[in-house]
């Protein structure tokens, strides 16, 4: 059934978007003047949320979906994909931005969940989503839900990327380690990822995941966007870095150069030098738990 | 994998591999009998028989294509070499882009409009009629639209009354992606104009 899923036109139109994105930063913006600069600076699609993840976890309340007009205006002013974020299991915001027109939706740990079980069933909206994964099982839970592209969740606005690291390096290592099984050991598997048979079939018989991968969640400096890359991320998200930034055009810049570059450690140099310094960071360690992020959803 | 026009030496195409869908290209173009390179430098340019400039943003190509100085050296290759531009590289290889206008290599005499069909609700697959390949799945993306077709352009196929696959000279362009389908016919088209 999932063999069909995949087949399936609409799906392969929402996982042909996600190729286009690869090897590029997608950047968080809270309005069109944001958007423009992370345009110009070179970033493959925007992403519109309310605050940046830093500032949500700075003012705390309820975060949800961004006013409607805040997004309009950024469609309007670049010409690059944008993307919106909705809280967890809010399907009627996932609604509004597929009637809005947005050309992907990020069901997002980052905002308040509006479910603390259930995700959006993601298969039947035209439009494309993205969700978070720490693991393999959640990333396959997330795409038998319809979910067209995943990213690491990471932890949002820390600026620290070692969750980021943690949770790619989790998802490419329990991947291979499913290529190894016999056909006979993958029910076992997806009981244990508590994840989807076929799902868990075509990771075992492909060695990667049925839609692209990214990261997201703590990426702060352009070495962090290189080093996501390398440890197998096909493109990079960029929350707070940016904007909570000196000068976040030269941030982004650099960015954009370190995650096309990241095999080139001359050209990582090259982009390093061109900055000052990076965001300050969290330790995650030191974050209370009920405010981390990453751990909203299942 | 190449049929039985046996060429002396397999073509090498590169890959623009700046943003976008370059991995897809790689695998179609040694699905179709040919060597992938990918390509972000100038000094690479040397090493490759032909270039593809994949699907992606047109605008964060050429930013990045301005930041490392490679319009010059792109530009410079395909007045000499065969250029095939898919979606994002239809765009970069066109004499006039609009929506909003942006600069170009100015390869092929046609005319752009980006995101013409509107955003991705309106990305769709449809059959085409390709002269000279046969039917075709052609996967657009929030896909511009050759508005403009200079005289010596060869249309190839269409689409809505809309040229989609066109050829000039030694370059091609096609508005869709055949990179995202499992058959390889256009990047075997393709690879048949390196061979000398």
């Amino acid at each position: 059934m999932f063999g069909s899923l995949l087949q399936d036109e609409q799906f392969r139109l929402k996982v042909g978007l996600a190729e286009m994105l690869k090897g590029g930063v997608i950047m968080d913006v809270v309005n069109a003047q944001q958007a423009q600069i992370a345009e110009r600076s070179g970033a493959c699609a925007v992403m519109a949320l309310v605050k940046v993840p830093s500032d949500i976890r700075k003012d705390g309340g309820v975060a949800r979906m961004s006013p409607i007009s805040v997004i309009r205006e950024i469609m309007n002013t670049v010409s690059i994909p944008v993307m919106a974020k909705c809280r967890i299991g809010h399907f009627v915001e996932a609604r509004v931005l597929e009637a809005l027109g947005v050309d992907y939706i990020d069901e997002s740990e980052v905002l308040t969940p509006a479910d603390e079980e259930n995700h959006v069933d993601k298969r039947d909206f035209k439009v494309p989503f993205v969700c978070g994964a720490r693991n393999l099982g959640e990333a396959l839970r997330r795409i038998g839900e319809g979910a067209a592209m995943i990213r690491t969740k990471g932890e949002a606005g820390s600026g620290n990327v070692v969750e980021a690291v943690r949770h790619m390096r989790t998802i490419q290592r329990e991947m291979k380690a499913l290529t190894m099984l016999r056909s006979d050991e993958l029910m076992v598997a997806a009981k244990t990822h508590q994840a989807p048979f076929e799902l868990i079939e075509w990771v075992s018989k492909n060695g990667k995941l049925p839609v692209p991968n990214f990261s997201a969640g703590g990426v702060a400096t352009p070495a962090d966007a290189a080093l996501v890359m390398a440890l197998g991320a096909e493109t990079v998200f960029v929350g707070s870095g940016i904007f909570k930034s000196d000068e976040p055009e030269k941030f982004a810049r650099a960015i954009v150069k370190a995650t096309t570059y990241w095999k080139d450690a001359e050209k990582v140099l090259e982009a390093s030098e061109e900055l000052p310094d990076g965001m300050k960071g969290l330790d995650v360690s030191k974050i209370p738990l009920d405010e981390l992020m990453a751990t909203r959803g299942w | 994998m190449s049929d039985s026009t046996s060429s002396p030496r397999t073509p090498v195409v590169g890959v623009l591999a700046l943003q976008g869908d370059y991995e897809a290209h790689a695998r179609a173009i040694e699905h179709a009998g040919g060597l992938s390179r990918e390509i972000n430098r100038a000094d690479q340019l040397a090493e490759i028989d032909g270039l593809i400039i994949p699907g992606g943003e047109s605008s964060t190509m050429l930013k990045l294509i301005d930041y490392e100085n490679l319009f010059d050296p792109l530009k410079a290759f395909g007045q000499s070499k065969p250029v095939f531009g898919t979606c994002a590289g239809a765009i970069l290889i066109a004499r006039d882009v609009i929506n909003p206008s942006q600069a170009s290599f100015d390869l092929m005499d046609i005319g752009v409009e980006r995101n013409a069909y509107g955003r991705q609700r309106d990305s769709h697959i449809v059959p085409l009629q390709a002269e000279g390949l046969g039917e075709l799945e052609a996967v657009f993306i929030r896909a511009p639209i050759i508005r403009r077709v200079g005289s010596e352009v060869k249309v190839l196929a269409s689409h809505r009354g809309d040229a989609v696959l066109v050829t000039q000279g030694l370059h091609m362009a096609a508005t869709f992606h055949p990179e995202l389908t499992a058959d390889s016919k256009v990047h075997r088209m393709f690879i048949e104009r390196l061979k000398p």
